[in-house]
């Protein structure tokens, strides 16, 4: 058996096969459950109702999304560029450390929000400047060094809470103090657990696809991801092209860690991501690098995640089910793109 | 006489005929090779050598002729009924795994997963190495192999698998003279032992020192066979690379000042192709430069350095009379250098971006966009004059460019090129792989550009359309550049011994 390249795939094998992918990993999934010895119809439709069965789950849904809505983002545009950066997690950390460093009191109102939030976004981009560096500089592979870089800062923020950032009054535990009100996300609508941070995700989302369509950047952004020879050859700033990518990148998955800090949970603590950054990638992929199909995976998979957690306590199939799924959901998805380009051929 | 006439004809490819669109890639070629004899292939890149090997080992399906081996026919499009007829097969690029052994590559597909290990590979391969003088360690690790060696794994590769016709597909490419020696003697061993080798070359003093006879190619045709004793470098040249004209000549005009200037221009080598050596070269207003040679001699790298890709190691570059320091492609985009690449495919467009995309990649920042913002309407507009200008056809500005045919995909990097009138005009393989009518079309667009008083350097491995189109030729050979010589002053062979290097050593001595 070998590939053989598609010169024109047809619409249907473009958009049908993602849609295929979807289905396969939805039966997947319900082999996974009845290998739990649940019900895989009951399980489904647990998992649904958990995620958008009442004003509550739906909420908890959108809130989800938000962080993964950033890192998707962060992810999309960098590997448009063919850029792999698989370090939105640290870069997620890094935007959540100057929030809370500038959102205890350093900074008062009214400019602590727009401020941490620009500076949470340096922090970020500079995170990955190194990576994007000894890559164009010096030829070094940026998914080793990005990838590495998350087990650094993870440590790194574990040091910060045990040590010069860690809250007095947190009876031992590993966290920062808390923003001070003016630091925080306002909620959308007074009463529900809904930030504006998922607003501004959204909007995120229009700016990469304004920038990627309409910009002369985003035009060098796709023509280096796609040939960088040709890109070269007609002139462009290669590596020029791909350091803006990274600070783009960068400052997207820092956005992340502000969000979750300012709107969610007040405070810097270990548990603030779990793999947002890598989760990132898979929500990336299964919008096919889109911007705007971010924020609908995005909801998608935090939907799973959500109502995972519903279904877990419903119907005693553990929660690992959800992370098995997005790992089918990935391979599916990234099987789909493949055979959009390739077909297989006997011989 | 060839020393093996009426020995076994050991393969016979039949009036094989093999097309890629509009590009007839084989034209009913036969060949036929006798047990004990080395037969080159000889050709231009682009003339169907490998085209024709890919149908041998079944890579390819040809659309009509037959392949016949030790008598037996082959079916068709099946590497594996090749390789155990007994033909293989040493590529360019070498397949082995270099943290494997010598031992474990060769063995590597020749057996079954589960079955039991040969019981004396080594000795087999001991026996070959010996037999053959193909001195390589079995049990070295091959990423520890110099490149001489790492070819003669793969020899041994085939040998072991019995082959007894060898392929050998530009062998000498990445080779040292010294190992290019031993190669030959390898060969002329093999032969010795009844083997039968087909070796493909554009190097004419190996194909010499080598072959028994010689089959040249030249756009999918056979235009001769030869024994190579009968004949001599200069005829095979002529014979490859076309000396009859037949092409549309441009009028000779007289030239203007020099807008372009290299002096002693040198840059460095890479691998086993050379860089320039101290090139002297001005490219006048209104007049067809042409750059004849065998490919693999420095026509790159002096593409690269007019283009904006590289600047000159040593030797000074100007333009318009001021020296160039500050070099990029940008750079020579803005004072007024046009280019055609020679890879249409993987330095002049981008695949899956659509014509309009493709149209503006050299002007985007400068015609298309303001401040940043990509003005996509006028970038449309404009691949549309592209497209009605240079008779792109095509279904529309949105066709992503893949889908176009090369000749196509040509007219829109050319018309891209001569949109900003530039009066500098890099060409280098213009018209590789097109079809007639848009050689025609293409040719006479640079024409046009000279008369218009444009300076243009037009590279090119055929001699008639070098001869054809340019009002001064210089030679490359080994990274040296010929004087230039006037219209009509040289003929085809007197050229091709140029190209085969032999007049420099003369021009060296005096």
């Amino acid at each position: 058996m070998r590939l053989e390249p598609i010169a024109n795939p047809t619409a249907a094998r473009r958009l049908g096969l993602p849609v295929l992918a979807i289905a396969a990993t939805m039966l997947i999934a319900m082999v996974l459950a009845l290998i739990a010895g649940a019900n895989p119809f009951a399980v489904l439709g647990q998992i649904a109702r958990g995620a958008l069965g009442s004003k509550l789950a739906i909420l908890e849904t959108l809130n989800r999304a938000t962080p993964l809505i950033f890192t998707g983002l962060a992810v999309a545009v960098a590997f448009r560029a063919k850029l792999w950066n698989i370090g939105a997690e640290a870069q997620l950390y890094a935007g959540a450390i100057l929030t809370v460093v500038l959102g205890t009191g350093a900074l008062g109102a009214p400019l602590v929000l727009p401020l941490s939030a620009l500076a949470a976004m340096l922090a970020g981009a500079a995170l990955l400047l190194g990576p994007v560096l000894l890559k164009t500089r010096l030829g070094v592979d940026e998914v080793v060094t990005t990838l590495l870089l998350n087990f650094i800062m993870l440590l790194f923020v574990s040091y910060l809470l045990e040590g010069p950032m860690k809250d007095p009054l947190g009876m031992g535990w590993p966290k920062s103090p808390a923003l001070i009100p003016e630091a925080r996300l306002p909620r959308i609508v007074d009463g529900l657990r809904l930030h504006w941070g998922f607003a501004l995700a959204i909007l995120a989302a229009i700016v990469v696809w304004v920038i990627q369509t309409r910009t002369a950047l985003g035009f060098e952004i796709r023509a280096v991801g796609q040939n960088p020879e040709a890109a070269r050859f007609a002139g462009m700033p290669v590596n020029v092209v791909l350091i803006k990518t990274a600070l783009l990148s960068g400052g997207l998955a820092a956005l992340a860690g502000w969000s979750q800090v300012a709107g969610l949970k007040g405070h810097l603590s270990l548990d603030l991501s779990p793999g947002f950054g890598y989760t990132g990638i898979i929500v990336a992929m299964l919008a096919l690098l889109h911007p705007l199909g971010v924020v609908v995976t995005a909801i998608f998979v935090a939907g799973i995640f959500v109502g995972s957690d519903a279904m877990s306590r419903a119907a005693g199939v553990p929660t690992y089910i959800a992370d098995m799924l997005m790992a089918t959901a990935l391979l599916c998805m990234v099987l789909a793109i493949l055979l959009t380009k390739f077909r297989v051929v006997r011989g | 006489m060839s020393k093996s006439e009426g020995a076994e004809v050991v393969l016979r490819l039949d009036r094989i005929s093999k097309s890629f669109g509009a590009l007839k890639a084989n034209d009913s070629v036969s060949l036929t090779l006798r047990r004990g004899e080395v037969v080159a292939l000889l050709g231009e890149n682009g003339a169907g050598k490998t085209t024709l090997m890919n149908i041998l080992f079944g890579h390819y399906v040809a659309d009509d002729g037959e392949v016949e081996v030790f008598g037996q026919p082959l079916p068709p499009g099946n590497p594996r009924a090749a390789l155990a007829a007994g033909v293989g097969m040493v590529h360019q690029h070498f397949t082995l795994a270099g943290n494997l052994t010598v031992l474990e590559n060769i063995r590597l597909g020749t057996e079954h997963l589960w079955a039991r290990r040969h019981p004396d590979a080594r000795g087999k391969v001991e026996r070959l190495s010996r037999d053959f003088g193909l001195s390589v360690h079995p049990d070295a690790k091959v990423c520890r192999l110099s490149v001489g060696e790492r070819q003669r794994v793969e020899i041994l590769k085939a040998l072991y698998r019995d082959a007894r016709i060898l392929i050998l597909d530009e062998p000498t490419a990445v080779l040292t003279p010294q190992e290019s020696e031993a190669l030959f003697a390898t060969l002329r061993k093999a032969t010795g032992l009844g083997l039968s080798v087909i070796f493909i070359s554009h190097k004419l003093h190996e194909v010499m020192a080598i072959a028994d006879r010689c089959i040249v190619l030249r756009h999918g045709r056979v235009v001769g066979e030869v024994d190579t004793h009968a004949t001599d470098k200069g005829a095979l040249a002529a014979m490859m690379v076309g000396g009859e004209l037949s092409l549309p000549r441009a009028e000779a005009r007289a030239p203007g000042k020099v807008l372009m200037q290299l002096d002693s221009v040198t840059t460095p080598d890479h691998g086993a192709v050379p860089g320039l050596k101290q090139v002297s070269l001005a490219l006048r207003a209104g007049q067809i430069t042409g750059l004849a040679g065998v490919s693999g001699n420095g026509q790159a790298a002096l593409a690269e350095v007019i283009a904006g890709l590289a600047l000159p190691s040593a030797g000074t570059l100007s333009l318009h009379d001021a020296r160039i320091t500050d070099w990029s492609p940008r750079v020579a985009l803005s004072n007024g250098v046009g280019r055609i690449p020679e890879d249409r495919h993987h330095q002049g467009s981008i695949g899956d971006f659509d014509l309009t995309e493709n149209a503006v990649l050299e002007a985007y920042r400068t015609r298309f966009s303001r401040r940043g913002w990509m003005n996509w309407r006028a970038a449309r507009a404009f691949a549309q004059e592209i497209i009605a200008g240079y008779d792109v056809r095509c279904p529309g500005p949105e066709t992503r460019i893949r889908l176009l045919s090369g000749g196509n995909m040509q007219k829109l990097i050319l018309g891209r090129a001569m949109a900003s009138g530039p009066d500098i005009i890099l060409a280098n393989q213009p018209v590789r792989g097109l079809d007639v009518g848009a050689i025609a079309y293409v040719q006479g667009q640079l024409i046009a550009a000279r008369d218009r008083g444009a300076a243009v350097l037009l590279i090119s491995e055929d001699l008639d359309e070098i001869m054809g189109l340019s009002d001064v030729i210089h030679v490359i050979s080994q990274g040296r550049l010929s004087p230039g010589f006037a219209r009509g002053s040289m003929s085809a062979a007197d050229l091709g011994l140029w190209m085969a290097g032999q007049k420099f050593e003369g021009a060296d001595a005096a």
